[in-house]
């Protein structure tokens, strides 16, 4: 009977050492639209944080062509188990009258940690579907709350006190996905081997898939399109 | 002929002036939703945990609505008091109550719309009784001004259809405030982005497969996605805006040609007519600015104009004239409304 667990352990080890990244690029085509300069003169504390203009991060093209903010992550292929969550919080943060991050990927259940930041009030709304919706005050600074999402969606939190605030936050059912940063790339790592259909999400340009397999600890690679309209 | 006393006038004037509070209030509500403030204030009945919190941002919409609509249901108690002990009709001191009521709900409405986070039901009622009761206060300052007391009434052969057709005018104008309260709050004003057309054609797609084309284009827009309902509560308000200028220019037309020496209802009727006109107009706005904040508050105050314009007009076709011919569903109204 002792050979069982030893068994089970070495299957894990196994598959654990044969699995693989993907990784990409998210490259953008085409001019990209005028940045919005955003107008906070609604509340002089959140204009007195910059100096210089401030834009919506809606689409963030960087100088190597490729798409920031876009989420990256697994949509189908995956083994139907409960994967563990993550040891840590996420975190949203309100600085700037901004959120940090523009775009944040958590896994259903995971602990969100929602921060202000700012030296002004601020509400916090989920325009949530699957998951119930909340507005809650962080009238101060220093204000923290946290939340978990049990539902798997992608949905968008805003602050009505400043309407450019907004983000969006991608609830997955597994630890499969990652958002573009400033040089356009992702990685999810220690993808089973498989067939997966990865899908990128834009909040203005919507979802891309792509079919890609993953035989083994070598990387696969799937890079992403947008094209400007 | 009746004296207007002192007392009289003055409550005259203090109606109209808790009207002319009432219109701001439509208005103040009006930004509020314009400006997409709703929820920038999350607790009720007070703000932020406080009576005053700064107001910065969406909270100068959301906390300054509720500062007005505070003073509005002060004035609207003061007025039912008022009504209620110097008002001789009884009738009148019912409007008067029935207004206190209605200002009431209206707040535990709002109340219930933040805490709920803004569901449609309940934003769509709040709105509609915002212009029913606005409508009310006119009336009240109407039915309290000395011109409908020393009103009296003559035979007139055709205001049995007058009637008729203000009534009709009055229910279309408030099933369509209903349905544009319904696409407001539904976030459904720009489910169709262009104006005469829809997506360029006679109809909008019907089909889910028309609607996730459409979306395509919107999000490269700078649009959000919509859904098949929003698209048809956008299009029906339009149908309706069409059925009801139909309705609301029949009647001025019948008021021109059939009143030509009653200009107790050709002015008020011809006062509806501009309203109609400014209202397509700005409801054509709305859609070509994108939600322009000033241009949708004032598409709202300008509903709730022609909702109230009718509902004068309403009541003067059963106040000045007498019937040529009784009938039970009228009869009650025009007896109430000769005293």
């Amino acid at each position: 009977m002792r050979a069982l667990p030893l068994a089970i352990l070495l299957v894990l080890c196994t598959a654990a050492s044969s699995a693989g990244d993907v990784s990409g690029k998210v490259l953008f085509h085409g001019t990209p639209p005028k940045p919005f300069l955003l107008m906070m003169n609604a509340d002089p504390k959140c204009m007195a944080q910059h100096k210089g203009p401030v834009y919506a991060e809606d689409v963030l093209v960087n100088p190597n062509g490729t798409l920031r903010n876009v989420l990256v992550a697994v949509k189908t292929g995956l083994p139907s188990r409960k994967f563990d969550l993550p040891g840590k919080s996420a975190v949203l943060d309100q600085k700037g009258c901004q959120y940090h991050p523009h775009v944040l990927g958590v896994m259903a259940g995971q602990e969100v940690e929602i921060i202000n930041e700012d030296p002004t009030l601020h509400n916090v709304h989920s325009v949530s579907k699957a998951n119930p919706q909340f507005n809650i005050a962080q009238p101060r600074a220093g204000m923290k709350m946290s939340k978990r999402f049990e539902q798997a969606e992608t949905f968008k939190v805003k602050c009505e006190v400043h309407p450019w605030m907004g983000a969006y936050i991608g609830v997955f059912t597994h630890p499969f996905f990652a958002v573009t940063g400033d040089d356009g790339s992702y990685t999810i790592r220690n993808l089973p081997p498989g067939d997966y259909t990865i899908e990128a999400w834009h909040e203005r340009y919507g979802a891309r898939t792509l079919s890609v397999k993953v035989t083994g600890p070598g990387p696969a690679t799937a890079d992403f399109t947008y094209e400007a309209k | 002929m009746d004296t207007w006393t002192p007392s009289q006038r003055r409550l005259h004037r203090f109606a109209v002036f808790t009207a002319c509070c009432t219109f701001l209030l439509v208005i103040a509500g009006g930004l509020v939703t314009s400006t997409g403030s709703g929820l920038s204030v999350p607790d009720w009945p007070l703000s932020y945990g406080k009576l005053m919190p700064p107001m910065v941002g969406g909270i100068l919409y959301e906390h300054g609505h509720r500062m007005v609509a505070t003073f509005v249901g002060m004035l609207m108690i003061v007025l039912a008091y008022w009504l209620w002990k110097a008002e001789e009709r009884r009738w009148v001191r019912i409007l008067g109550l029935a207004g206190l009521a209605a200002v009431i709900v209206q707040g535990v409405l709002g109340g219930l719309t933040v805490l709920f986070l803004l569901p449609t039901p309940i934003s769509v009622m709040h709105a509609t009784l915002a212009q029913s009761f606005f409508g009310l206060t006119v009336i009240i300052a109407l039915v309290t001004s000395p011109g409908w007391k020393r009103v009296v009434p003559r035979e007139m052969p055709v205001a049995d259809k007058t009637r008729r057709l203000a009534l009709s005018v009055s229910g279309i104008l408030l099933v369509q405030l209903i349905l544009g309260a319904w696409m407001r709050h539904s976030d459904a004003g720009l489910a169709i982005p262009d104006f005469p057309l829809s997506y360029g054609q006679m109809l909008p797609p019907a089909t889910d497969a028309g609607i996730s084309a459409v979306n395509q284009d919107r999000l490269a827009g700078g649009l959000p996605p919509v859904e098949l309902s929003q698209v048809w509560i956008n299009f029906a308000h339009r149908l309706g805006a069409l059925l009801t200028a139909i309705v609301v220019l029949s009647f001025v037309l019948h008021v021109l040609k059939a009143y030509q020496d009653e200009k107790r209802l050709r002015e008020p009727a011809i006062v509806l007519g501009l309203l109609l006109v400014m209202q397509i107009l700005f409801g054509a706005l709305t859609v070509w600015t994108g939600k322009g904040v000033e241009i949708a508050t004032v598409h709202v105050a300008v509903g709730s104009l022609l909702l109230a314009t009718s509902a004068c007009i309403t009541l003067r076709t059963f106040r000045l004239f007498t019937l040529s011919q009784t009938e039970p569903e009228v009869s009650t109204l025009a007896q109430l409304s000769r005293s």
